[in-house]
C-alpha cells in the first residue's frame, strides 16, 4: 500500500484561516483506514518535493502572501503546474486561491503574480468586503454535492476557459458576488475562498481529494471504507441553517 | 444646567431598567452620542481630576477593575464604565450618570475597545493611556490587527506630551507605539521561569516592525509576549522601569507577583486570578496605578483584595459545586486559558460554549488556531454546546479526542446541566463560553439565583 504524501506549502505564511484543520483531516482521514500518510512541510527557500501527491496552498496576510509569490515565482511554479497537469492534486485556499490564479491587482494597481495552476485572475474589490456563511452545489466527476464554508476577501475572482467553476452559489458571494460561481477547478487542482476550514464540514470533498491523491499515487481509484460522519454531517448541516438567519 | 437632551437619554435608561429590557448599560449614551455627538468632550468637564483610558485585545476587563480597586483604596471618586460598554456610547452613559459640579476631584476610568479607542481619546483628552496587547481577534475582524496598531501610533501623535503613555514592552506590536510619544512608562515581566520554547501556533507580530526581518525571541510569555528582538537591525524590548521580578503560580487559584518599581517593590500575594497573563494584568494594573499617583504601599494590598471580573476566572457555586467561568474571546486568551487548566493535576470535567453570533466573531475558524491539544489527555468529561457546537465537536474529534469522553450538547441550560451531572464528586466544573454564549449562560445562571445580572456588577 502507498503512502498518501502531502506537501504542506508555506505552513508559517500561510495559516490564518485554520488551514491546518484541512491538513488534519487529510491526516486522520487516511490515518483512521489504516493508510500511510506523510505530511511534508515545505518553507521559503526550500524546494518543492516533486514526489508528493497532494500540494496544499493556504490563506495568508498581505505581506506574507508576497514573501509567498516571491518565492514561487520562476521554477516552482513551473514545477507545480508541471506537477498538476501529470495528475497530481492541489487544494488552494483563499489568498492560495489566488496564488494558484494568474495572479492578483491590488487597489493601487501593484500585481502580485501567482503560478497560473488556475485559469483564474483576481482584482481587488470592494468595499465591502465579501464576508459571511457560503453554500455551493459543486460539481466534481460527475456527482453534485452541497459544499459549505466561510468566506471573507476583498479579492474578486474571474475564471477563463481553462478552470471551470468548483461550484454554483446558493447562499453566499463566491467569486465576486456577481456571476454566481465559486472556486476553480482544472484536472485535479481545486481553488476555492471555502474556509471554516474547508474538509472537516465537507467529508464527502476531502474523501474524493484523498481517493484523487492515491489514484495518483497507484495507478488506481481506491474504495475508500466509509467512516462514522455525524459529528461532520451535524456541522455541515448546522452551518446551512446559519445562512437562513440574521445577524444576531 | 443639564442639556435638555442628557435627561432625556437618562431617563431612557432608566426606563429600560424598568422594564426589564436589560442593563441600559450603553441606552443612554447611545441615543446622546446620536444627539450630540461631541457628547463625550462637553462632559469631560465633569472629570475634574482627569481620565484614564485602558485598551488592549485582552485584558482590560481585568486591568479596568484591579486599578478601580487600586484608586478606591486610596479613597479617589471614580466614573467608570461597566464590562461590556466600551464603546463612545458606554463612555457617554457612565458621563451621563456622573454628578455636574462634584464635591471632590473625580477621576475617569474606563476600558476602551481597540478600534474606539483613537475617537474617544480625542473627546476625552486622557491624562493616562495604557495599552497591553494586540493579538490576532475573531477572523471576520482579521486585518485590523496592523489597521488598529496604525490608528493608534496617529493617536499618539496627536496626544500632547503631558500624557503619560502606559505600553507593554513585552508585545512588539505595542512597543512601536513607543516612537510615537514623548512621555512613555514601559512595563513588562522580568522573570522568564514560566517562559515558552517556542511562539504558538497562531503567534502574530513574528517580523520586526522597523526592518521586516523575523524577530528573536529569547523567552516566549503570552502568546508573542516576550524578551524579544531583532538582529538584524537591533531594535529590541525596552527595559521596563515597572517589571514583575518574580511570578509564582498557584494552580487555578491565586497568583503571587513581585513587581519592580522605581518607588519600591510591590509584593502581591494571592491575586484571586490564575495564570501568568493575570500577571500582566496586574503589572499594567500597577503601573497605571502609580502614573496616577497610588503610594506603592497601598497597590499590593489592593492587587491582592480584588475579585474576578465577569465571566473572567469569575467562581460561583450551583448545585453544591464550584462552576468556574473562563471567558474565551480569541485564540490567544484561548491558549492561556488551556496552560491555566493544565495547572490542575485532576482529570478536567470540561463544558465548551461556541457561538457566531456579532460580537463572537462570525467566523468560527479560530477555533482551529487555539492549541487545545495538550488538554486532551487530561480530559476526563467534555460537554460541547452553543449554536456552532458541532464545529467545535469536531476541532476536538480531529485533535484526537475519543468519542466516548465528548458529549454535544447545543442549548445552553441542557449543556450546563449535563455537564454538572458528569462532574467527579468534589470536583470544580469549568466553563468557557465565547461573549454571547457567556451572556446566555449568565441568564440561566440568573434565573436559578445563583449569578447576578451582569449590569449589577461593579
Amino acid at each position: 500500500m502507498s503512502t498518501f504524501r502531502l506537501a504542506h506549502l508555506y505552513p508559517r505564511e500561510l495559516n490564518i484561516y485554520a488551514d491546518r484543520g484541512n491538513i488534519a483531516v487529510f491526516d486522520r482521514r487516511t490515518s483512521w483506514r489504516g493508510l500511510g500518510v506523510e505530511v511534508i512541510e515545505v518553507g521559503i527557500g526550500d524546494p518543492v518535493p516533486t514526489d508528493a501527491h497532494l500540494y496544499y496552498l493556504g490563506g495568508g496576510q498581505d505581506r506574507d502572501q508576497l514573501a509567498v509569490a516571491d518565492d514561487l515565482r520562476g521554477d516552482k511554479g513551473t514545477t507545480l503546474r508541471g506537477l498538476v497537469d501529470d495528475g497530481a492534486c492541489l487544494l488552494a485556499v483563499c489568498g492560495g486561491y489566488q496564488l494558484a490564479g494568474h495572479g492578483y491587482t491590488g487597489v493601487d494597481g501593484t500585481r502580485m503574480d501567482g503560478i497560473s495552476v488556475l485559469d483564474a485572475d483576481t482584482v481587488a474589490g470592494g468595499p465591502p468586503r465579501l464576508i459571511g456563511d457560503v453554500v455551493i452545489e459543486a460539481r466534481l466527476d460527475g456527482q453534485t454535492h452541497t459544499v459549505v464554508g466561510f468566506e471573507n476577501h476583498a479579492g474578486r475572482t474571474r475564471l477563463g476557459v481553462g478552470s471551470s467553476p468548483l461550484g454554483v452559489v446558493t447562499s453566499g458571494h463566491g467569486n465576486n458576488g456577481k456571476d454566481g460561481f465559486e472556486g476553480a477547478v482544472t484536472k485535479h487542482a481545486i481553488g476555492t475562498y471555502l474556509h471554516g476550514p474547508l474538509l472537516p464540514k465537507n467529508p464527502w470533498l476531502a474523501d474524493l481529494l484523498i481517493a484523487w491523491a492515491l489514484e495518483y499515487a497507484t495507478g488506481s481509484r481506491p474504495v475508500l471504507e466509509p467512516l462514522d460522519d455525524h459529528l461532520e454531517e451535524a456541522a455541515h448541516a448546522a452551518a446551512i441553517v446559519r445562512t437562513r438567519q440574521p445577524n444576531r | 444646567m443639564q442639556h435638555p437632551a442628557n435627561t432625556i437619554a437618562t431617563a431612557a435608561g432608566w426606563l429600560s431598567r424598568r422594564l426589564g429590557r436589560g442593563g441600559g448599560t450603553t441606552l443612554p449614551g447611545a441615543l446622546i452620542t446620536k444627539w450630540r455627538p461631541q457628547a463625550v468632550r462637553s462632559m469631560r468637564c465633569k472629570l475634574t481630576d482627569g481620565a484614564l483610558v485602558i485598551s488592549a485585545t485582552n485584558g482590560k476587563t481585568t486591568t479596568a477593575r484591579l486599578i478601580v480597586s487600586c484608586l478606591r483604596s486610596d479613597g479617589r471618586t471614580l466614573v467608570t464604565n461597566p464590562s461590556g460598554a466600551n464603546l463612545m456610547s458606554g463612555v457617554a452613559s457612565a458621563l451621563l450618570a456622573a454628578p455636574a459640579h462634584p464635591l471632590v476631584p473625580a477621576l475617569g476610568v474606563f476600558e476602551v475597545d481597540e478600534a474606539a479607542l483613537p475617537a474617544i481619546a480625542d473627546q476625552l483628552a486622557p491624562r493616562v493611556v495604557l495599552l497591553m496587547n494586540l493579538f490576532r481577534d475573531q477572523l471576520d475582524r482579521y486585518g485590523e490587527l496592523e489597521h488598529i496598531s496604525e490608528r493608534w501610533l496617529g493617536m499618539l501623535q496627536g496626544l500632547p506630551p503631558s500624557t503619560i503613555v502606559v505600553l507593554n514592552a513585552d508585545d512588539p506590536a505595542v512597543a512601536h507605539l513607543g516612537d510615537a510619544h514623548p512621555n512613555i512608562v514601559w512595563f513588562g515581566i522580568d522573570d522568564t521561569s514560566r517562559a515558552l520554547t517556542e511562539l504558538p501556533h497562531a503567534a502574530d507580530a513574528r517580523r520586526c516592525r522597523r526592518c521586516g526581518e523575523p524577530l528573536i525571541y529569547d523567552a516566549v510569555l503570552v502568546g508573542h509576549l516576550g524578551h524579544w528582538h531583532c538582529d538584524a537591525c537591533g531594535w529590541r524590548r525596552p527595559t521596563p522601569s515597572i517589571a514583575a521580578s518574580a511570578v509564582t503560580l498557584h494552580g487555578l487559584d491565586t497568583i503571587d507577583v513581585d513587581i519592580a518599581t522605581p518607588g519600591g517593590p510591590i509584593a502581591v500575594r494571592g491575586l484571586a486570578l490564575p495564570g501568568l497573563h493575570n500577571a500582566y494584568n496586574a503589572t499594567a494594573a500597577a503601573a497605571a496605578a502609580l502614573t496616577l499617583g497610588v503610594p506603592v504601599t497601598r497597590i499590593g494590598q489592593a492587587l491582592q483584595s480584588s475579585q474576578a471580573a465577569f465571566g473572567r476566572s469569575e467562581r460561583l457555586t450551583i448545585t453544591g459545586r464550584e462552576l468556574v467561568l473562563l471567558l474565551i474571546k480569541n485564540p490567544a486568551g484561548a491558549n492561556e486559558i488551556v496552560r491555566t487548566l493544565e495547572l490542575d493535576p485532576e482529570p478536567l470535567d470540561l463544558v465548551l460554549f461556541l457561538n457566531d453570533r456579532t460580537a463572537d466573531g462570525r467566523d468560527v475558524s479560530w477555533i482551529w488556531d487555539v492549541d487545545y491539544e495538550p488538554l486532551l489527555p487530561r480530559i476526563r468529561t467534555l460537554t460541547i454546546a452553543g449554536d456552532r457546537a458541532h464545529d467545535l465537536a469536531l476541532r476536538f474529534r480531529y485533535a484526537g479526542l475519543d468519542d466516548s469522553r465528548m458529549r454535544v450538547v447545543p442549548p445552553t441550560a441542557d449543556a450546563l446541566d449535563t455537564a454538572l451531572a458528569g462532574t467527579a464528586d468534589g470536583r470544580p466544573l469549568y466553563a468557557l463560553p465565547t461573549y454571547t454564549a457567556m451572556l446566555g449562560l449568565r441568564e440561566v445562571l440568573v434565573a436559578r439565583g445563583v449569578a447576578q445580572e451582569f449590569w449589577r456588577d461593579r
